[in-house]
């Protein structure tokens, strides 16, 4: 029964080559930057292999000493600016999906007890989160970095405290029509604990909206992470993701050395892209009642 | 109405006094202030003195009372860097802020509610789905990356936009503004452009789901069938009730371009608030940061106050359902 209706949602999905395309990127990205190290032309943080001898130079240069081709050009410090981007590409998925999992996890959770035990549990998780909801994400990210301090685990921090809301909001509206049902009454009676029944028994239910946000939730999570590195309050040099590629491009693009910051940028676009037609499609498959 | 009124602006002063407890004591986490406003080679007698001057040898509730005390009275204390009264570091560079935020939102409003309408009443054809297929770049697209590709483009190449700086301004009643002169239009124009992009986009996909919720309804067919047809149809008819929900999302949405103006102001070199609190969390410049961060949670909170009191006066079933209470 599960299997044919997840046929039936695969053949729908196909039907918009766009979405089938976006979908085949999004396989291919995580794949790129799980391979790293495999697949880019050099370390780029290797310093061995970095010269300034070899910078800014423009797409296409070989290195001064013949060792190798710049496809998309190098950096002010000499880097190979195609291994920058993959090995960026590596940080920004691995921020932004593992701060969306986390959120997941957490959201997920509150959103479960917030339906499960109702009343007072359920007004005052909610009101948190419609509070949490109206104020914008970039603003909860500075007030959480301003007093926190700046790093990968504060910026991991900020992250996953911007998105939780998003899911137990998601979860608890689903949960509470999952509650009305047959089966939450069966388990009940049996005399399973609360925790088995959330768990076990209607969380599941709720996955395929959970899945939903989780897509897009992904791409706001590497779009924050990105623009807070951007104004500097995000990873720091020695981590740099595609958000800090363009940032140190910035400076060098008004005097025409463009590529160093327009093409981590259109690795960006494309990832924020594909992530977001795969999760528009989903979500019109799946069609649940979901405020993105 | 005044029951309600009178929760919300308790709420309201809630949500105010939590945020002034979390930027209190959040700043008062990561450190002790009184070695970055000291002298690095002061004794320990000087800096006892720092801190007895300071206030900061009180208990920690007594001066988390001054603050909130001095707050009230919009005193924030010393900006660190300009060593001037915060309030009126912020105050000069508001202007600005405000006037961007504006101008987006113009453009916002100008170009996706009629984009929204027109998809919604005509979602099969191809200027439909070109607006529908554009609005996902619109929110998909970093704005700051947006925001370059714009300098690239129209400055750097073409030439027609100046890429940073508010331009010549006109004082009016003391306050600076760029909307007035040529040149101030010419460098307002791609900051507010890049800054309505995503607001832009909401408002254009939420106003052609309306749009397609409203043109099915059975008054809508009366009024077709009694013959009203083009703008007044399009305007009294669907426009109106398609308002309702448009109104609430796009005050809150403003609100959201005065806290998203940090990015663009950044990359334009925009005079403005949100430049400052980048620069000032970077140069550790505390009051500022704590001045801000209270600043927009109020101009939030009133935002959000005035939304709810306008959907209240825009839908009369709202209206009616609480005098039956």
């Amino acid at each position: 029964m599960f299997s044919l209706q997840l046929r039936d949602r695969g053949a729908q999905f196909a039907r918009s080559p766009v979405a089938v395309l976006a979908l085949i990127v999004l396989i291919l990205l995580p794949l790129v930057a799980l391979f790293a190290p495999l697949i880019a032309p050099q370390n780029p943080y290797d310093l061995s292999q970095v010269t300034i001898f070899n910078g800014r130079l423009p797409p296409g240069t070989e290195a001064f000493d013949g060792s190798m081709t710049y496809l998309l050009g190098t950096d002010e410090a000499g880097r190979d600016l195609l291994s920058a981007i993959i090995y960026g590409l590596r940080i920004s998925i691995g921020i932004g999906l593992s701060s969306a999992l986390i959120g997941a996890l957490i959201g997920a959770s509150f959103g479960l007890l917030a339906a499960y035990h109702g009343k007072r549990v359920d007004q005052a998780i909610m009101r948190i989160v419609d509070l949490q909801l109206s104020f914008p994400a970039i603003l909860i990210a500075l007030v959480l970095l301003a007093t926190l301090g700046s790093g990968i685990d504060k910026v991991l921090i900020a992250l996953i405290a911007v998105q939780w809301a998003y899911y137990a909001r998601t979860v608890r509206s689903v949960a509470l029509s999952e509650m009305a049902k047959d089966y939450v009454a069966a388990a009940r009676s049996q005399g399973l604990g609360a925790a088995r029944i959330m768990f076990r028994h209607i969380l599941p239910n709720c996955l395929p909206p959970l899945l939903v946000i989780l897509t897009i939730q992904t791409a706001h999570a590497i779009t924050l992470e990105a623009t807070l590195s951007f104004l500097g309050l995000g990873l720091p040099p020695t981590e740099p993701s595609l958000g800090l590629l363009i940032a140190n491009g910035f400076e060098f693009m008004l005097g025409s050395e463009y590529w160093i910051s327009i093409y981590p940028g259109l690795a960006l676009l494309i990832l924020l892209l594909a992530i977001n037609i795969v999760g528009d499609r989903l979500r019109d498959i799946f069609n649940p009642k979901l405020e993105a | 109405m005044t029951e309600y009124l009178i929760r919300r602006i308790l709420t309201a002063a809630m949500i105010i006094l939590a945020m002034m407890v979390i930027v209190f004591f959040g700043l008062n986490l990561i450190g002790d202030p009184v070695y970055l406003l000291v002298d690095p080679s002061a004794n320990q007698a000087q800096i006892e003195e720092a801190r007895r001057h300071l206030g900061l040898d009180q208990p920690i509730w007594t001066q988390f009372w001054i603050f909130v005390s001095n707050a009230l009275h919009g005193d924030f204390g010393h900006s660190f860097v300009f060593n001037r009264p915060v309030f009126d570091v912020i105050m000069e560079r508001l202007p600005a802020t405000l006037e961007l935020a504006a101008a987006a939102f113009v453009i916002a409003l100008s170009v996706g509610l009629p984009a929204g309408l027109y998809a919604g009443l005509r979602p099969k054809s191809y200027l439909s789905r070109l607006i529908m297929g554009g609005s996902i770049f619109g929110f998909s697209l970093p704005s700051f990356w947006v925001g370059i590709v714009f300098i690239l483009v129209f400055s750097v190449t073409l030439g027609w936009f100046p890429a940073t700086g508010r331009g010549d301004t006109v004082s009016v009643f003391g306050i600076q503004w760029s909307f007035l002169t040529w040149d101030g239009l010419s460098h307002l124009f791609l900051p507010a452009l890049n800054l309505s992009l995503t607001k832009m986009a909401i408002i254009t996909r939420l106003t052609r789901a309306g749009t397609v919720e409203v043109a099915s309804q059975d008054y809508v067919k009366f009024a077709r069938a009694k013959g009203v047809r083009g703008p007044r149809l399009y305007i009294k008819h669907i426009g109106k009730n398609v308002m309702i929900p448009v109104v609430t999302v796009i005050g809150i949405e403003l609100g959201h371009l005065i806290a998203y103006s940090v990015v663009t102001e950044t990359i334009f070199a925009w005079p403005g608030i949100g430049r400052l609190i980048i620069t000032s969390i970077l140069s550790l410049d505390r009051p500022v940061v704590v001045a801000y961060l209270m600043m927009v949670t109020l101009l939030f909170v009133v935002i959000n106050l005035v939304v709810d009191l306008l959907y209240v006066a825009l839908d009369p079933r709202i209206r009616l359902g609480s005098v039956q209470d």
